[in-house]
C-alpha cells in the first residue's frame, strides 16, 4: 500500500488466482488439527476402545446372544459409529456456533467468502475425520483382533455414507438452533447419550431386549447398527433401515437449512 | 462522482426506528466521517452500506452496485472493519493474512500491510494470543488487504492507545492518498477533526448536520470564543447588541463571549472606539466536541 501508486482498478469478474474455497479449507484443515480434543475423540479412542477390549480374553469369545459373534467383532461397528457421534454432536456444534456468535461468519460474509464455504469445510473435514477413523478401526481390528472385514463392502460404504451425513446434518441443527456455544454444548450432551446408546455403545443392538431393539430401529444409529451388522454379515443391509436412516438425514438436512442463521 | 450513494435509508427493529430516512453521498478519495452518540444508527447504516443488513426501504449505490443485489461483487470493492468481530482464535496472524489475501482476486502485500501496521514482530502469534490493540490493528489489515476501493472503518482506534492511534492515523492518510475512499465511523472527534473532509453528524437515525469539521464548527452556534477583562466597565447593552452574538457571561469582571469571526472584529472595534484595554484577551476557536454537543443536543 505505497502512497504513490494509484489503485489498480479492480476487476469485477472472479480471478483465477483467487480461491476462497481452497484458503477456507486450508485454514480450517490447520484448526482441526489444533484441537487435539476433537483429533483424539474422533479419531483415535474409538479405535483405541476396540484395542482394549481386543486385549480382554472374554471379549474374543463367540456368545450365543451376539449371535455367534465375539463382544469385540460385534463392537466393530460400534465404534465405527461413536467416532460419527463424537464428530457430528460433539466436535463441530460448538465451532460453529463459536463462529457464528463471535462474529467470524459475519465477518467472512463482508469478502468474496461465501460464509457456506466456512460450513462445507467444517462439514468435510468432520466427514472425512470419522470415515478416516472408520478405515482406521476395519483396519486395526482386521489387523489386531482379527475381526474380518465386512462382507457387504459396497452395502457397508452406503451404510456409512448415510450415517455420517446425518450426523452431520444433526450437529448443524444442533448449531443451527443454539444461539451460544454453551446452549450448542448443553444440546448436544442431551442428544449424544441417547446417540450412544442407539448405536450400542452401553449394549451392542443384538444384546438388547426385542422391545428395546425395535425402538432403537427407528432412531438414526440404531438403523445404521443394524444396517452395517448386515454389511458385516455379508448380507445387503435392510432396505427398512436405510431407509429409516435415509429419512432421518433428509428432515436433519432440510431443518438445518432452513433454520440456520449467519448472525 | 459519488461512490458511495444512500438515498432515504431506514431500518427499524421491532417497531422502533434506528435508522430514519438517512440520505448521504461519499465522493471518490474522500474520507467521510460518520459521528454520532450510541444508539444514533451509525453502525447500521455502514453495515447496511457493506450489505451485511438488509435496509426496509431506500437504496445504497457502492461503486454502483447494490450492496445486496450484487453481494459478491460488492465484497470486492468494500474491506470493512467491523465492530465486535472476532477470528478464528487458533489462527496466527500470519495465518489469518493469507487466508483473507487468497479471498480476493488482486490482492495487497499482506507483509507490506502487517509492517506498515506493526505487526511484523506478530506474524507467528495466534490471534487469541495478542492484545486488543494488535487485534484491532489486524482487523484493520484485513479491511485493507484486498485492495478495495472503498473501506468501511467502525471505530477504528477504539481501544488503541495515543501513539498506536497516531500510527494508525498516518496510514489511513496513506490509504487514502492512493485513491480509496474511506468511511469512518468515530466517536473521537479529535479522530473526524484530523481526518476527515466531510463530517455527518447523526442523532436518533438521522442525519442532523452534514459538513466539513469546520464547517461544522463554524455552523455550531458558537463558533468562536472571546474572553478578556475590561480595564474598565463596559455598558452590557454594548456589548450585547454585536453582530453574531450567541451567548455572554460575565463572571468576576471578565466576560466570555461566543459568537462568530464578525463577533470579535466588533469587539475589538467596540474596545477600541471606547479606548478600553483587555487583559487577558482569549479567542479560541470551538472544538468539532462542542459543534457535536451543540448539533446533536446531547447534554441538553
Amino acid at each position: 500500500m505505497s502512497a504513490a501508486t494509484a489503485p489498480p482498478a479492480p476487476s469485477l469478474t472472479a480471478n483465477v488466482r483467487a480461491r476462497p474455497g481452497r484458503a477456507v479449507l486450508r485454514a480450517e484443515t490447520l484448526l482441526f488439527f489444533r484441537e487435539p480434543g476433537s483429533v483424539f475423540w474422533v479419531m483415535a479412542f474409538p479405535t483405541l476402545l476396540l484395542l482394549i477390549l481386543g486385549f480382554i480374553p472374554a471379549m474374543t469369545e463367540a456368545k450365543d446372544e451376539l449371535g455367534g459373534l465375539s463382544t469385540v467383532e460385534a463392537y466393530v461397528p460400534v465404534a465405527v459409529l461413536l467416532s460419527m457421534i463424537m464428530a457430528g454432536l460433539m466436535a463441530m456444534p460448538p465451532v460453529i456456533t463459536g463462529y457464528r456468535e463471535r462474529g467470524i461468519l459475519r465477518r467472512m460474509s463482508t469478502t468474496p467468502v461465501r460464509p457456506t464455504s466456512v460450513l462445507g469445510a467444517q462439514v468435510g473435514l468432520h466427514a472425512a475425520a470419522s470415515l478416516f477413523s472408520a478405515v482406521l478401526t476395519l483396519a486395526v481390528g482386521r489387523i489386531v483382533s482379527g475381526v474380518a472385514l465386512p462382507g457387504q463392502i459396497l452395502g457397508y460404504l452406503l451404510t456409512l455414507l448415510l450415517a455420517v451425513v446425518c450426523v452431520l446434518a444433526l450437529g448443524a441443527l444442533i448449531s443451527a438452533l443454539s444461539p451460544t456455544t454453551k446452549i450448542a454444548q448443553a444440546v448436544s450432551i442431551s442428544v449424544f447419550f441417547p446417540s450412544m446408546l442407539a448405536a450400542g455403545v452401553y449394549m451392542p443392538i443384538q444384546q438388547m431386549p426385542d422391545v428395546m431393539a425395535r425402538i432403537v430401529e427407528l432412531l438414526p444409529f440404531g438403523a445404521a447398527a443394524q444396517a452395517l451388522n448386515q454389511a458385516t454379515a455379508g448380507d445387503w443391509p435392510d432396505w427398512n433401515h436405510l431407509g429409516v436412516l435415509a429419512l432421518w438425514t433428509l428432515v436433519l438436512s432440510a431443518s438445518a437449512t432452513r433454520w440456520f442463521r449467519w448472525q | 462522482m459519488a461512490l458511495i450513494e444512500v438515498n432515504d435509508l431506514r431500518k427499524s427493529y421491532g417497531g422502533r426506528p434506528v435508522v430514519d430516512g438517512v440520505s448521504l453521498a461519499v465522493e471518490e478519495g474522500e474520507i467521510f466521517g460518520v459521528l454520532g452518540s450510541n444508539g444514533a444508527g451509525k453502525t447500521t447504516t455502514v453495515e447496511s452500506i457493506i450489505g451485511l443488513r438488509v435496509p426496509d426501504s431506500g437504496t445504497i449505490r457502492v461503486c454502483g452496485l447494490d450492496p445486496i443485489a450484487d453481494r459478491a461483487k460488492t465484497t470486492l470493492v468494500i474491506g470493512a472493519q467491523l465492530q465486535e468481530s472476532e477470528l478464528q482464535g487458533k489462527l496466527t496472524v500470519a495465518e489469518v493474512l493469507r487466508l483473507y489475501t487468497d479471498c480476493y482476486p488482486d490482492p495487497a502485500d499482506w507483509r507490506t500491510l502487517a509492517e506498515r501496521l506493526g505487526l511484523g514482530e506478530k506474524l507467528n502469534t495466534r490471534f487469541a494470543h495478542l492484545s486488543g490493540g494488535q487485534k484491532q490493528r489486524l482487523a484493520i489489515a484485513l479491511a485493507l488487504v484486498g485492495n478495495p476501493r472503498v473501506v468501511v472503518l467502525d471505530e477504528l482506534t477504539t481501544g488503541l492507545d495515543p501513539a498506536a492511534r497516531r500510527e494508525v492515523w498516518s496510514l489511513i492518510e496513506d490509504v487514502r492518498a492512493s485513491g480509496v475512499t474511506i468511511l469512518l465511523v468515530t466517536h473521537f472527534m479529535e479522530e473526524a477533526q484530523r481526518l476527515c473532509d466531510r463530517v455527518a453528524i447523526f442523532s436518533r437515525g438521522r442525519i442532523t448536520a452534514q459538513d466539513t469539521p469546520s464547517g461544522l464548527v463554524a455552523q455550531s452556534a458558537s463558533g468562536t470564543v472571546i474572553s478578556f477583562t475590561p480595564s474598565r466597565p463596559l455598558a452590557a447593552d454594548a456589548l450585547a447588541a454585536l453582530p453574531g452574538l450567541a451567548s455572554i457571561t460575565q463572571h468576576d469582571g471578565k466576560f466570555t463571549l461566543a459568537g462568530t469571526d464578525e463577533t470579535v472584529n466588533a469587539v475589538i472595534n467596540l474596545l477600541a472606539r471606547n479606548r478600553v484595554s483587555a487583559h487577558h484577551l482569549r479567542v479560541t476557536d470551538s472544538t468539532l466536541d462542542d459543534a457535536f454537543l451543540d448539533l446533536t443536543g446531547a447534554d441538553a
